[in-house]
């Protein structure tokens, strides 16, 4: 028989909270978490807005100690290992027994690794200062950098490892995690994903000229997913993390249940046809929600509701498009759909995990949150659906499954099935 | 400088590398940086990094090779500052 998987504990560091309950009721009052980057324009940034976690001493102080603070100039490690160990507390787990938990591991994805640190090293570099690095380059520059630092903190014996897909990456590393426990390989693992902060991430971005540079004067207006008024994503940053747990673990320990994984599906489109290294592949984006909703053993009329990659660009009626033609559903009979980016921007890689962490409290919790700034839905949007599956105002309403998807550069997508849990 | 004062010069040095504070109290020349401070060896490079530019001296590989102990460090440094 199938293993069952739950989860058990979540954990955030998000443009608008840092705490799990701050992030829940920000969500339900549709907080903007985006802010005007003094940084972005003293660099000639085209996009001056951004979202980026608020982290103080009292929060960094209580997950690092003194030594590891010293020189730790990754946000991203930062972000990761607070949202991380957050949500191994949140589940009740034991922050460091002292042996390796040998049913524990993480997979945690990042996207670049920790651009700061190598800012720093290759300055030291380039004036022959090698020898100045001291000993923190190398764990913070590390790709894994991410799994190692939680891996010790939390004494894990299982697998401990980093993914990366771009913004897919958070949505993969909760499947990874998934199938991992159901195949029996482990009892618990913590899913999550980070992004750095900062211009070295937003950089490139800025020069593909996907960021929206219309709304430096309002910030809070200038995520738009979906709105006819989009013109580019906001960038953002932080971490979310979820604890995966055999079901079986989790009854054995008493756990608190958030939500049961189902399924789902991560492919590619190959980057053919429509698809290119920055463009989605249609094909493969239904192919995967289908393939989500057969694995679960979810039918498509069973979805209430989604949680959606929407992200502000052009591509945001495609996406709906896409979820239409995957579920077989349109019109009025579609599903409620959110876009979380509309209040924190793009997290880039940390996005699938933060949404992941807001489509399982939507799920618990039984609430739509609201749409920011899509007064003006995009024609293109309104042909598919009916303009009420977009809520723009916070509703409570019970669901029973929701479905989570994340795109990114590659042609690469993920697309998970939650659903409340049933003993 | 006598020896006393490199020893209290090398404490402040040595304390947030440290994991045995009570060793780190009672700091004498025979102490070992790791086998009684418990310092990650990882971080006997960033112990190395300090200790120069506290006393201002460069530290050369060799050097940095035999610096295990409180007396091979103030040795070091010593004969650093009198080349000088």
């Amino acid at each position: 028989m199938e293993r069952r998987v739950v989860i058990t504990g979540m954990g955030v560091v998000a443009p608008s909270a840092c705490s799990l309950a701050g992030f829940e009721a920000g969500l339900r009052e549709g907080r903007s978490g985006i802010r005007y980057q003094p940084e972005l324009e003293a660099l000639q940034f085209s996009c001056r807005i951004a979202g980026k976690p608020e982290l103080n001493e009292a929060l960094t102080g209580r997950y690092f100690d003194p030594l590891e603070l010293r020189g730790l100039s990754s946000t991203g490690i930062q972000y990761g290992v607070i949202a991380g160990m957050q949500a191994w507390e949140d589940a009740g787990l034991p922050l460091n027994s002292g042996t390796p938990d040998w049913d524990s591991g993480t997979i945690f994805g990042n996207g670049n690794s920790s651009v700061e640190k190598f800012r720093e090293a290759i300055y030291k570099i380039d004036e022959g200062q090698v020898r100045r690095l001291g000993s923190t380059s190398v764990p913070q520059t590390m790709v894994s950098g991410i799994s190692a630092y939680l891996g010790g903190k939390l004494c894990l014996g299982n697998q401990v490892s980093t993914n990366a897909s771009a913004c897919t990456t958070g949505t993969e590393s909760l499947l990874l995690c998934y199938e991992r426990i159901k195949n029996g390989k482990a009892e618990r693992m913590l899913s999550g994903s980070t992004s750095d902060s900062g211009p070295y991430i937003w950089a490139g971005f800025d020069a593909l000229k996907v960021c929206t540079y219309k709304h430096n004067d309002n910030p809070e207006q200038g995520s738009r997913p979906m709105s006819a008024s989009a013109a580019g994503f906001v960038p953002g940053s932080g971490a979310g993390a979820l604890v995966l747990e055999s079901l079986e673990s989790a009854k054995k320990r008493g756990a608190n249940i958030y939500a049961e994984v189902c399924g789902g599906h991560i492919n590619s489109g190959g980057q053919s046809g429509e698809g290119s290294m920055t463009a989605p592949n249609p094909d493969a984006v239904q192919r995967c929600i289908s393939r989500a909703l057969a694995d679960a053993g979810i039918a498509a009329s069973a979805v209430d509701a989604i949680n959606g990659h929407l992200t502000a660009t052009t591509r945001d009626a495609l996406e709906i498009h896409n979820w239409c033609i995957a579920l077989g559903r349109k019109g009025k009979d579609f599903p409620p759909i959110g876009a979380l980016k509309s209040h924190i921007g793009h997290c880039l890689s940390a996005s699938g995990s933060i949404e992941c962490v807001a489509a399982v409290l939507q799920l618990q919790k039984g609430f739509l949150f609201p749409n920011l700034n899509c007064e003006d839905l995009h024609p293109g949007i309104t042909e598919w659906i009916d303009a009420s599956c977009v809520p723009q105002q916070m509703e409570e309403r019970p669901l029973k499954v929701v479905a989570k998807a994340s795109f990114g550069f590659g042609d690469v997508n993920a697309c998970v099935l939650l659903r409340q849990f049933n003993n | 400088m006598e020896q006393q004062e490199y020893i209290d010069k090398l404490k402040p040095i040595l304390a947030p590398y440290a994991k045995d504070q009570e060793a780190l109290q009672r700091l004498t020349r025979d102490t070992s940086f790791i086998r009684d401070l418990k310092i990650n060896s990882a971080n006997l490079v960033d112990v190395v990094l300090d200790v120069e530019e506290a006393f201002d001296v460069e530290i050369d590989n060799e050097s940095m090779e035999k610096m295990l102990t409180v007396g091979a460090a103030i040795d070091i440094v010593q004969a650093k500052q009198d080349a000088r």
